[in-house]
């Protein structure tokens, strides 16, 4: 008999609908181990952020069932909150109070004495580099301090499991590399579990140990970025189209080569999978010309991320956070209608 | 129980320290009852001179003006709430182990203790204008008391509606649609004996006219004491009434994410 260790999150067949037609979450399922950095990635309107306010007991699942460390957190919210750390997509700081105040009110009404709050943020400051601005109003410090300031009132109660919604949305390249750099550390050096929703392709490569690929409110595929990626075997051949039009046929001709398996289109974008990219390249272009299809760009890569998700989905990452970005906001009318 | 008294002894102060950062937010909501006070002090003076105002109309003017200055900046009280829905602070607020009826607890301390402020002003005001009674420290201490009751009831129902609605602009409506109705249909302005039958019966249900009267009532040379302590019961427990709504407010809020 084996004995795993107990995951630190398990999130079972859960379902929420919003109204009667607003299907946020099918069935989603997923398991988190202990200790690492876990990724949920997807297009805006997935359901990514919808999951974490199911997981940090903010939202009540319609369907399905969720523990974090082996606590229920539908039957056992408080103490579910006493093991989380939730940052949320939106500042969740008080900017009329300086980083030191803010820390040491988190720390306090998670049960911390006035003494040993302010040690503790005075350590996550310096950790986080913030010493400095501790005693000004955290409303005048900028975009890329205040959302280190969200991480550390996150930690201020050494939670087990930290919650980062979309953690780097908004920032400056510069402010994004440093979060980044904070995120993984929190996993390697604190045993922390990171639960990590992004619609950055890039950031769930480079920051996630282990990945779900969120797609309409279900997951479409988990495992490490890299599991994924060799998941799909060969290359991928890139060809952007001059004319959409052009999209049928230049499919048909691609399809038709020996060694190419699935091609998909999406606007004037064509994707193949192939086992070797460099013996298949020349004949694919030839085969191009003869259809007369007239090529901008064309290119052989190692599958990305990009390609596993439209793999996964049957439709490109971009459109899809196209559409997710104008599909949520419209059912986020609809809800606070 | 003593955690949730910790936590919104926390939270009060967070919102007390806020306030102590920008004071001009306290001073914002009196500018409006100043001139009720000094204005119409002046321009109705002579309707005193009828039966029903004891004499001097600064006089009889002064506690309904307190009251009234209580459930207009209580209207506001659930503009924190929006704030911080708009910003993550309410996601991390109820993520975090805070007592939901601390949340409550704590917003309408806050409101007490500004209306405590407030209401301390108007009446300096109304003293400094001329205004006496005979009533002493007991009778000022109702209308304190009166005031903070009213302060409660209006700002559980504004947390209430800032829950529910989720806007800034619903909060405008509470006040324009409840608070100056409410301050008309009462004896805040004119004698119970000079109202038309309508508006006298009307103001029997208006806790704010039930606020007006205990207060004035308490600051006479000898109150009915029975028609006071009748009076503030009523608003305490409509005060209740509306701490009870606000915490029933946060779970419908939840349900809404």
């Amino acid at each position: 008999m084996m004995y795993l260790p107990e995951p630190a999150i398990e999130a079972v067949e859960l379902g929420k609908t919003y109204g009667k037609t607003v299907h946020a979450l099918t069935s989603l399922s997923f398991t988190v181990e202990p200790g690492v950095v876990f990724g949920l990635l997807g297009p805006n309107g997935a359901g990514k952020s919808t999951t974490v306010r199911i997981l940090t007991t903010l939202a009540r699942p319609d369907r399905g069932r969720a523990r974090v460390h082996g606590i229920d957190v539908v039957r056992q919210p408080d103490r579910v909150r006493r093991v989380i750390g939730y940052v949320s997509q939106k500042p969740g700081f008080d900017p009329v109070a300086t980083g030191m105040e803010n820390l040491v009110l988190q720390g306090r009404v998670h049960g911390a004495s006035a003494r040993d709050a302010r040690a503790r943020a005075t350590s996550l400051l310096e950790r986080f580099d913030l010493i400095g601005a501790g005693r000004r109003l955290a409303g005048t410090w900028s975009g890329g301090m205040q959302r280190k300031l969200d991480v550390a009132m996150g930690l201020m109660h050494r939670p087990r499991v930290l919650f980062l919604d979309e953690p780097t949305t908004g920032l400056d390249p510069q402010a994004r590399l440093g979060l980044w750099a904070e995120i993984g550390r929190l996993a390697r050096e604190d045993g922390l579990t990171v639960l990590l929703t992004t619609h950055y392709l890039e950031e769930a490569d480079h920051l996630a140990a282990r990945l779900a690929i969120v797609d309409a409110g279900r997951v479409v595929a988990t495992g490490t970025p890299d599991e994924l990626k060799t998941a799909l075997g060969g290359d991928t051949i890139r060809a952007g189209l001059v004319r959409q039009t052009d999209a049928d046929r230049a499919r048909a001709a691609i399809e038709a080569i020996p060694g190419v398996g699935a091609v998909m289109t999406d606007g004037g974008a064509l994707h193949a999978r192939v086992s070797n990219g460099a013996a298949v390249l020349p004949t694919a272009l030839a085969a191009l010309e003869y259809a007369g299809v007239a090529l901008a760009s064309i290119s052989v890569a190692q599958p990305s991320l990009d390609d596993v998700y439209l793999h996964h989905a049957g439709r490109s990452f971009g459109e899809a956070d196209r559409l997710g970005t104008v599909a949520s906001s419209h059912s986020s009318e609809a809800v606070t209608a | 129980m003593t955690l949730a008294i910790t936590h919104a002894r926390l939270l009060t102060g967070r919102s007390l320290r806020t306030l102590s950062r920008q004071p001009a937010y306290l001073l914002f909501t009196l500018v409006q009852p100043m001139v009720w006070l000094l204005l119409f002090g002046q321009l109705f003076r002579r309707i005193a001179e009828l039966p029903g105002f004891g004499g001097d109309y600064l006089a009889y003017l002064t506690p309904g003006v307190v009251v009234m200055t209580a459930m207009m900046s209580a209207g506001w009280s659930g503009t924190a709430i929006v704030q911080d829905m708009e910003r993550g602070v309410m996601d991390r607020t109820l993520t975090s182990p805070i007592r939901r009826p601390a949340l409550v607890v704590a917003g309408l301390t806050h409101q007490a203790l500004v209306t405590i402020v407030q209401s301390l002003i108007m009446f300096a005001t109304g003293l400094a204008a001329g205004a006496r009674y005979p009533g002493g420290s007991a009778g000022v201490l109702v209308v304190l008391l009166c005031a903070v009751l009213i302060a409660v009831v209006f700002a559980g129902l504004s947390n209430a509606v800032a829950l529910v609605v989720h806007q800034q602009e619903a909060l405008i409506a509470v006040s324009q649609f409840l608070v100056l109705p409410l301050a008309f249909l009462s004896s805040i302005m004119i004698a119970p004996e000079l109202m038309p039958g309508w508006v006298a019966r009307a103001a029997r249900f208006n806790p704010v006219d039930w606020a007006a009267v205990a207060s004035r009532e308490a600051l006479r040379a000898a109150p009915d004491w029975g028609l006071v302590f009748g009076r503030v019961g009523l608003l305490a427990a409509l005060a209740l009434l509306m701490g009870w709504l606000a915490a029933r407010a946060y779970r419908a809020y939840q349900r809404s994410l």
